[in-house]
């Protein structure tokens, strides 16, 4: 194993330091201490000008895997993560067959550790085949090799308020969460699009507000009354915002992320009426993107996730209505943040390592990520320059999709090099062999 | 004009040169012999995903009169019924040198694909897509009002004066559109085209049947019929299935017929130079009774002429870019 010498990296945007990575953990803060060791190569890397932050730790990845490996699979899903910063990921449940049994997530959980990109943390259904009639064995899952602890059957809403409320209930026993896709399913039936003036201008099915609101509303009141541990996925709209500022006032033990696509982009996208701009929930107004940012900002929302979502481009080279709800993202989360929240003055660096690393990983409990920058602690640390610029081409990247919303625009940021417990997974901004023990 | 996607796209003054153009062409259909060479050795391909042999036979006549080459090609039930068709299709009449698809689509936003996506080099003609728009189905509209309303011509039995609106607009005029609003085509080809002719736009429905968003339309709505039936000068009727009530759009047909639908009572509140309109197909005795859509109020039949000259003028207008059409009229033409 090679130790690695960063010169001059910006811990979280702060002073230029430099860091010793040696044994897979950070091992000091200064060169002086990186005297090669007999029969161990020492590799130097200058960083100045790099902002240091923990590895980026995404809660809501779509890797398709098993099923869709036209899509993605958790290789490629694992080596586009790593370029965009990540060290870890929490994959979906809604594969092809549904990870809601021990045997399906420790299957995708290997795969991660054995293609060597960035851990795979897998999320359990909360349904048996997502299908919203009786629990998945959570316990199963929670006490598999995979050690689940987040459960979503992320895609669809647990609607049934009973059904919901065991699931709450039943996760305490081992210290798991819910994350529900808020989405009231009557409310959105045939929906494109956010409903308001524009989806009747257009005349596409409206998805309301309200649909993901009065659900959020409902999931919070019963996360109070059976004292368990909510996660909103995706939160989209002003009055999500304020409806988790209130629960958290209350003192409810909820959590809510938001996308990187819904802090940046306007349902005004959709009047092209190309299927790339279709994602669910449904880009919204420029006055929920405000509210979402400031909810961010002020820690009502309490991390960005990606929501990753790979499909092959015949499911996007279509008329609306035919086509897939989705993007891509892990590549593009960080400039995003950057663009929408740094660059705006809304969050400092230190903040983005919260709402990006620090903060998932609590919340999907996965202990050796999203961990301090700090002597001992593991080498799970992105080296980004935020000074780069570069133009999206949907070909540039490592997964096996192209739905990337961001074709042609100009992004701040770039992932310089990652490395998960010490070794680099990308280096000079390319892919490496991975950590191969 | 490259396409015709949106009745919106059109300036006040390239709808009334379309409305023009169709007076002109309307006479050709009055002729024995009803053909023009205009569009000789141009290929038009009607594009159908989903039934409407009335539209399609509207486009076909107005295209075979202008003598260009025809080729209908139905979609539906094909593969191309699945998402991916869409791109294919237009690649391989693309390939077939189509100067003109005319497309009719059950998902709203179709013919934008077809026509923005480098997919299609000819002009697109939306002939219908989804809950979107039917922009030639607001042009005919407009144009038999101008016919009944504007110029010497007045009330439903002054259509013979041919020809008095030209060059104008209508401005001023009060239309009234009636119905399920929110799943209309017509309806919304028909709120932006003529308000940017100049009228007065009401759409009544009951709430449930109005979109989200319609008071940023460009027209005023109402809730009652009976209010706003009151000085209308034409009043157009939307078809409406009666499956909607099964998703608790309204209780019951027949509800929905005593406060939305035209009755001989309700028709002769009208001013009496006004006219009654419908796209078609009707539902009898559902929005419309019987008495009213055979009554000399009605101009019903009347539409479906002037479809066929509207487009006609459409065609000629994307397809032309001949000398203006009244030159050749002349030439061609009264001989
Ligand atoms: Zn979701």
């Amino acid at each position: 194993m090679t130790d690695y010498l960063i010169l001059g990296a910006r811990l979280l945007g702060g002073q230029p330091t430099d860091l010793v990575l040696r044994d897979g953990v950070i091992a000091a803060f200064s060169a002086d201490l990186a005297h090669a060791r007999e029969g161990v190569p020492l590799e130097t890397i200058d960083a100045s000008g790099l902002v240091a932050l923990p590895g980026l730790v995404d809660l809501h990845t779509h890797l398709r895997e098993p099923g869709r490996e036209d899509a993605e699979t958790v290789l490629t899903g694992t080596q586009s993560a790593a370029r965009g910063g990540f060290t870890c990921v929490h994959a979906m449940a809604n594969t092809s067959p549904v990870a809601d049994t021990a045997g399906v997530v420790e299957q995708v959980w290997r795969l991660g550790r054995e293609g060597g990109f960035c851990d795979v943390q897998p999320v359990g259904a909360v349904t048996v085949g997502l299908k919203g009639e009786r629990l998945a064995e959570l316990g199963a899952m929670a006490d598999s090799a995979a050690g689940v602890r987040v459960f979503s059957d992320d895609g669809i809403c647990v609607s049934d308020a009973v059904l919901m409320r065991r699931a709450l209930e039943y996760v305490k026993a081992f210290d798991g969460v819910v994350a529900q896709h808020a989405q009231e399913p009557r409310l959105t039936e045939g929906a494109q699009m956010n409903e308001g003036a524009l989806s009747g201008e257009l005349g596409l099915v409206g998805w309301p507000a309200v649909a993901e609101e009065a659900i959020i509303a409902r999931d919070v009141l019963l996360a109070e009354h059976v004292g368990s541990r909510l996660h909103v996925c995706h939160l989209s709209t002003r009055g999500s915002v304020e409806i988790v500022r209130w629960a958290k006032s209350r003192g409810i033990d909820v959590t809510a992320e938001v996308t990187p696509h819904h802090l940046l982009l306007t349902d005004d996208l959709v009047r092209s009426y190309d299927p790339i701009y279709k994602v669910n929930p449904p880009l919204r107004t420029a006055d929920d993107v405000a509210a979402v940012r400031e909810g961010l900002a002020d820690g009502t929302i309490d991390i960005v996730a990606t929501d990753h979502a790979p499909h092959p481009m015949e499911d996007k080279e279509c008329e609306w209505s035919a086509a897939a709800f989705g993007m891509i993202g892990l590549e593009t989360a960080l400039s995003i943040v950057q663009q929408t929240m740094v660059d705006t003055g809304a969050l400092t660096w230190e903040q983005v390592a919260e709402v990006m690393s620090a903060r998932p990983a609590r919340i999907g409990r996965v202990p050796d990520h999203g961990r301090p920058l700090a002597i001992g602690e593991p080498a799970n640390v992105v080296l980004y320059d935020p000074e780069a610029t570069r133009t999206v081409t949907p070909g540039d990247t490592a997964s096996l999709s192209r739905n990337t919303p961001y074709a042609g625009h100009e992004l701040p940021g770039r992932v310089v090099a990652t490395f998960l417990r010490g070794v680099p997974t990308v280096l000079s901004g390319e892919l490496t062999e991975g950590v191969h023990a | 004009m490259k396409h015709l996607l949106s009745a919106g796209d059109l300036s006040r003054d390239e709808a009334v040169r379309i409305l023009d153009t169709a007076e002109e062409l309307l006479g050709v259909a009055q002729r024995p012999i009803k053909k023009l060479p205009t569009l000789r050795g141009r290929t038009v391909v009607n594009l159908f995903f989903e039934d409407s042999t009335r539209t399609r036979i509207s486009f076909e006549a107005a295209a075979k009169r202008l003598s260009a080459d025809v080729i209908n090609f139905s979609a539906k039930g094909s593969s191309a019924s699945k998402g991916e068709g869409l791109k294919d299709t237009a690649l391989t009449l693309q390939a077939m040198g189509a100067d003109a698809v005319v497309v009719r689509h059950g998902a709203s936003g179709a013919p934008h694909r077809l026509a923005h996506e480098a997919w299609t080099k000819g002009a697109v003609v939306n002939a219908g897509d989804g809950t979107h728009e039917h922009p030639t189905q607001a042009l005919l509209d407009a144009f038999t009002m101008r016919r009944h309303l504007v110029g010497g011509g007045a009330g439903p039995r002054a259509a013979d004066g041919a020809g008095a609106g030209t060059g104008t607009d209508l401005a001023g005029k009060r239309v009234t559109i009636v119905g399920d609003v929110l799943h209309s085509r017509v309806a919304r080809s028909n709120a932006l085209l003529l308000h940017t002719l100049g009228a007065h736009v009401t759409l009544v429905a009951p709430p449930t049947l109005l979109p989200v968003g319609v008071d940023s339309w460009p027209v005023s709505t109402s809730y009652s019929l009976d209010e706003a039936i009151e000085g209308t000068d034409a009043l157009m009727m939307l078809r409406v299935q009666g499956e909607r009530m099964n998703a608790a759009y309204f209780p019951s047909a027949r509800e929905y017929s005593r406060r939305y639908g035209l009755d001989v009572a309700r028709m002769n509140r009208l001013p009496d130079h006004a006219i009654v309109m419908h796209p078609g197909p009707m539902n009898r005795g559902m929005e419309i009774s019987a008495d009213v859509a055979d009554s000399g109020r009605s101009v019903i039949v009347e539409q479906v002429t002037n479809g066929v000259a509207v487009r006609m003028a459409v065609l000629y207008l994307l397809l032309g870019g001949a000398p203006a059409p009244a030159t050749e009229l002349q030439n061609e033409g009264h001989a």
